[in-house]
């Protein structure tokens, strides 16, 4: 088998090469076939997927923002204004470096180790490539410049003008007009399909107040642009495009120089002030002190700034203005008074005498006035103007809890006002059913005596208290507050909750006894009624923080601050024709008549007579400054939380 | 009887007529007219197609135009030379390749971690091109000396000579021009009547040796296409991204396409590579099915008739070379349309004679060249009727 074939065998090589040939020939034919069956299935049978997957590619539908509605005041002053910005970003597809760059960018520019953080917190998340990552806002000229020179060293990075919330008037609205900022994974998982759709390229939305009670309005309807994009994002040509729709604008019935006043007339003192038009219910004033830049939220607040107004002891973040829950205290009495007289309890006239203290039968526990002595021999007149606590002991326990509870709904104690703002809390005007369903226990008729004078387990909001005395100023007109006057010069109709039923000799009672408090010598705010060119009609309330217990006195100085009766005041002007409504509390402002009253009394001086004031200095808390007359140590849950649980009711 | 003498006589000059005349034009320059034909149509039709995918770049066609010049320059060129030189200094065309490929590992040039080119003076060329040429050669003139079909000696020997310049090229790393060079040599040994039970054999082989070869001797990148092959959707902006993209473009395509210079996807730039490895996937996204059906039947008619050169060739190293040839085209083809169309993994080999660049289409005019060469040799027995 081996040597003897050296010979070649021409034709045996031959007919094995043509085989060979034919088998190859064949084999290309198959292997032909087999590519074309191959382009036939992604030509012919998918052709649909890959058309649309071909269109998806080079088809990108983007929004166009649509520009969110403008926010006024009731005269016309921008409470929320939209600026073009210039923002920077990155396409980190184009940056070579991003490390570098951002190097480049800090020396550069003011760029924060929190913003890095931003940049890269977004940069993580779900993207398009070459869809840019913000890292700056808010660009200076000169800024704009700095990037223009160093362009050629700064690939992939963007300069963008936007358009971007801003408030001009700063803190004075920051719990009431409120602020948009950045959308967060939680509020993305609460969207529904459609409004996936609509914040889809938005960035920001309301988070508190006026600016996320009216989001869908204010935020109007995206528009769509279809544009044709090459690989690298570049967009080529708009295919189609459908209009945006432009946010309603919104006149609020707010003023903004008698906010000033209110922020000016609390000075550094925690509280708030709500001023409400008696005629409509429209809100024309409603501060929380110390308040904060809501400018700050825009664009992303820095955690710094951001733990800063978080942990600050004067928890500048919360609403007090309806969050805030506080005993009414006294405030109530007037509206207590009515109840007596409408409901028959007690006549005009009635008396009782007053040793300083109320006891029930059966029962050795004093329930004592707020006054040791006791105010003698007192009417129902007397009671309110000098805030005698045992007449309305003993009114409240003639008139029985079930009586008191309706009465005061009707003032809208216990409920929510229903303003159009977020997050509203409602107080607690105390009934048997709430006592049996939350605490599981029976009513006792000390309860009863408790929330006679506004202590006890009754809390209510300042919202609610300037809504149930511009009730009482309308005599009975019980309105919904409003913010919203007019949306896109449509006005809001005034909407009226219930109307209070009551004879008028009975209003007019209560009016003169609320007169007197201000202007008659012995009332309890006689000194904001001095040297008034117009009559007003009040009542002051100081609302306990710690109980005291039996036989202990109370005593200011010895307390710390902290711990120091809230001041309460409710009022109205001008007498003859109401106007405006005041509830003012001063946390921690010992008497009503000293903290709260004075304030009042510069709301109505600015409203009527135009006296506005302004703050000499702003009333925030930022991260560089914490007011120092702030002194407060403790917050205010803790102390709401004492207050509820003062059991020891005092009122004046 | 007359009429038969006549007709001797009438036919006597006709015959010598026709002896003399057997030597057309086409066989005195050397150009197979059908081959010649089919070349140019495809040529024309990839210019075509390749301004569509430079997007009207100028310069760059006017290049590949003059790429063309040169290449059809050197087809004519090799076509003239007698057969029988290439055969006789095989040898040294092939250590001459070999010694140039060594010459790239320690001197080479290119981008992307990979050493594929020489630069001489300016002028950079791709020794494993040569070597494309230089493998058939040799092994055609190793086997044709031989009694075939090849003994076992023989086959061994010719397996080393496919091998060392084989594993020369991964080195660099090319694995598509390796594979297409080691074929090219294997081809050879299949036309030379390699027994049927060592292809079986060596198949069985390769596919034992598939775990192996994957966990020891293949890169990460070449795993990774492999990979994405079976499922390009698994990263679609890096790996898959390419095959995802070309796929689009060839089914958004559709059966008569977007039309001339309509091709979303290649206009984008959603599909990368558009001018080289992926520009089939341009004609199939502008011209549709119709446009692949036309180009595979001209290569497929290219292939038809380098096999009918091949089967009329004069002696063994003739059509061993001129079947080894024909069947790395078609190779070439395969692979390419293939691995564009996610059937094969991406390994770079260009669409022959479509492609844009200059090294590989003149190594390929050059190995038409040797099949005109082989086509247009003169009878040396011809009275083979």
């Amino acid at each position: 088998m081996q040597e003897p074939q050296q010979f070649k065998n021409h034709l045996l090589e031959t007919r094995t090469f043509s085989a060979r040939i034919l088998v190859t020939g064949a084999l290309v034919v198959a292997l032909a076939v087999l590519l074309l069956a191959r382009y036939y299935s992604l030509q012919v049978v998918n052709y649909e997927n890959y058309a649309t997957q071909s269109d998806n590619n080079r088809i990108l539908v983007q929004t166009v923002s649509p520009q969110r509605g403008l926010i006024f005041d009731s005269k016309g002053k921008l409470l929320a204004d939209n600026r073009p910005s210039y923002i920077l970003s990155i396409v980190p597809e184009n940056a070579p470096n991003i490390q570098e760059t951002l190097k480049l960018l800090q020396n550069l520019l003011t760029i924060s180790d929190d913003d890095i953080e931003d940049f890269y917190t977004s940069l993580k998340g779900n993207r398009r490539p070459y869809q840019p990552v913000p890292l700056s806002y808010r660009l200076t000229e000169e800024e704009i410049a700095r990037i223009a020179v160093n362009e050629y060293r700064l690939a992939g990075v963007e300069v963008e003008a936007r358009l971007v919330r801003d408030y001009p008037e700063g803190y004075l609205f920051a719990h009431s007009v409120g602020y948009v900022g950045k959308i967060n994974d939680r509020e993305w998982g609460k969207f529904t399909e459609e409004q996936v759709k609509q914040y889809q390229g938005m960035h920001t939305i309301g988070k508190i107040g006026v600016e996320k009670y009216y989001e869908e309005m204010l935020f109007g309807k995206v528009g769509y642009r279809h544009v044709e994009i090459n690989a690298r994002m570049r967009v080529l040509r708009t295919l189609e495009q459908q209009n945006p729709v432009a946010g309603k604008n919104l006149q609020l019935h707010l003023d903004s120089e008698l906010q000033k006043t209110a922020f000016a007339a609390m000075g550094n003192r925690r509280g708030a002030v709500v001023a409400i038009d008696v005629e409509t219910g429209g809100i024309l004033a409603i501060a929380s002190t110390p308040s904060y830049d809501p400018n700050l939220f825009v664009t992303g607040i820095s955690y710094k700034d951001y733990g800063a107004l978080r942990d600050s002891p004067y928890i500048p973040l919360f609403d007090r203005s309806i969050q805030g829950r506080y005993p009414p205290a006294s405030t109530i009495k007037p509206m207590m008074g009515l109840a007596g007289l409408s409901e028959q309890v007690i006549s005009q006239s009635y008396k009782i005498f007053d040793p300083g203290y109320y006891q029930l039968e059966n029962d050795e526990r004093l329930y004592r006035d707020w006054k040791r002595t006791g105010h003698g021999i007192v009417n129902v007149h007397k009671a309110i103007v000098q805030s005698s606590d045992t007449f309305f002991y003993d009114l409240a326990f003639r008139m029985g809890i079930d009586r008191i509870h309706r009465f005061g709904t009707n003032f809208g104690l216990g409920q929510y006002t229903g303003v159009d703002m977020p997050n509203e809390r409602r107080g607690l005007w105390p009934s048997r059913e709430w006592k049996r369903q939350v605490r599981r226990l029976p009513w006792f008729p000390g309860d009863t005596l408790n929330v006679g004078i506004g202590q006890g387990d009754a809390l209510a909001t300042p919202l609610q208290l300037a809504s149930m005395v511009s009730t009482i100023a309308s005599r009975g007109a019980h309105f919904k507050p409003q913010m919203v006057k007019s949306i896109d010069d449509k006005a809001m109709p005034p909407v009226i909750i219930n109307q209070v039923e009551a004879d008028d000799r009975h209003w007019d009672f209560i009016f003169n006894s609320m007169r007197a408090v201000v202007h008659a010598p012995n009332g309890t705010a006689r000194r904001i009624g001095k040297d008034a060119p117009y009559l007003m009609a009040g009542k002051t309330g100081t609302a306990q923080v710690v109980g005291i217990k039996q036989n202990e006195t109370y005593d200011s100085e010895a307390l710390q601050e902290r711990h120091r009766d809230h001041g309460l005041f409710v009022g109205f002007a001008p007498y003859d024709k109401p106007k405006i409504a005041v509830a003012v509390i001063v946390e921690n402002g010992e008497s009503g008549s000293g903290s709260a009253a004075p304030v009042a009394r510069k709301m109505f001086d600015a409203h009527l007579l135009g006296r506005y004031l302004s703050p000499a200095t702003p009333p925030v808390v930022s991260r560089d400054s914490q007011p120092a007359s702030f002194v407060l140590q403790q917050h205010l849950s803790e102390k709401l939380k004492l207050a509820q649980l003062g059991v020891e009711p005092r009122g004046r | 009887m007359i009429q038969r003498q006549h007709d001797f006589i009438r036919r006597m000059p006709e015959a010598s007529h026709d002896l003399r005349r057997r030597r057309s034009l086409w066989q005195i320059i050397h150009i197979d007219p059908t081959l010649f034909f089919l070349l140019l149509c495809l040529t024309g039709f990839g210019l075509f197609i390749l301004y569509s995918a430079s997007e009207g770049n100028s310069g760059l066609l006017r290049r590949q135009m003059i790429f063309f010049v040169i290449a059809y320059g050197a087809m004519f060129a090799i076509a003239q030379i007698r057969l029988g030189h290439f055969a006789r200094w095989s040898l040294l065309l092939y250590l001459g390749a070999l010694i140039l490929l060594v010459l790239v590992l320690f001197w080479g040039v290119g981008a992307k971690g990979a050493q594929r080119w020489l630069s001489v003076g300016g002028f950079r060329f791709q020794p494993s091109e040569m070597m494309k040429l230089a493998m058939p050669i040799a092994i055609a003139a190793y086997l044709s000396n031989k009694s075939l079909p090849p003994r076992l000696k023989h086959i061994a020997w010719s397996l080393v000579f496919v091998a060392v310049p084989t594993v020369l090229i991964i080195k660099q790393p090319d694995l598509g021009t390796s594979i297409l060079v080691a074929t090219s040599g294997l081809i050879v040994l299949f036309y030379a009547g390699l027994p049927w039970r060592y292809i079986a054999t060596a198949f069985a082989i390769l596919l034992a040796s598939i775990w192996p070869m994957w966990h020891y001797v293949l890169h990460d990148y070449q795993r990774s296409r492999v990979l994405t092959l079976f499922n390009p959707e698994a990263d679609k902006l890096g790996a898959g991204w390419n095959i995802i993209q070309s796929k689009t473009a060839i089914g958004s395509g559709g059966v008569d396409g977007k039309g001339w210079l309509n091709g979303t996807q290649s206009h984008l730039d959603f599909l990368p590579e558009s001018h080289t490895d992926f520009i089939i996937a341009v004609l199939a996204e502008e011209f549709g099915f119709i446009g692949v059906l036309c180009l595979l039947l001209l290569y497929v008619l290219i292939i038809f008739r380098g096999l009918f050169i091949a089967l009329n060739a004069q002696d063994g190293f003739q059509r061993l070379l001129a079947g080894s040839i024909t069947l790395t085209f078609f190779i070439y083809v395969f692979v390419n349309v293939g691995m564009v169309s996610g059937l094969l993994p991406v390994v770079g080999v260009p669409l022959p004679l479509v492609s844009l660049g200059g090294t590989s289409l003149v190594t390929l005019m050059l190995g038409f060249g040797l099949l005109m060469g082989i086509s247009t040799e003169p009878r040396r027995i011809t009275s083979n009727r």
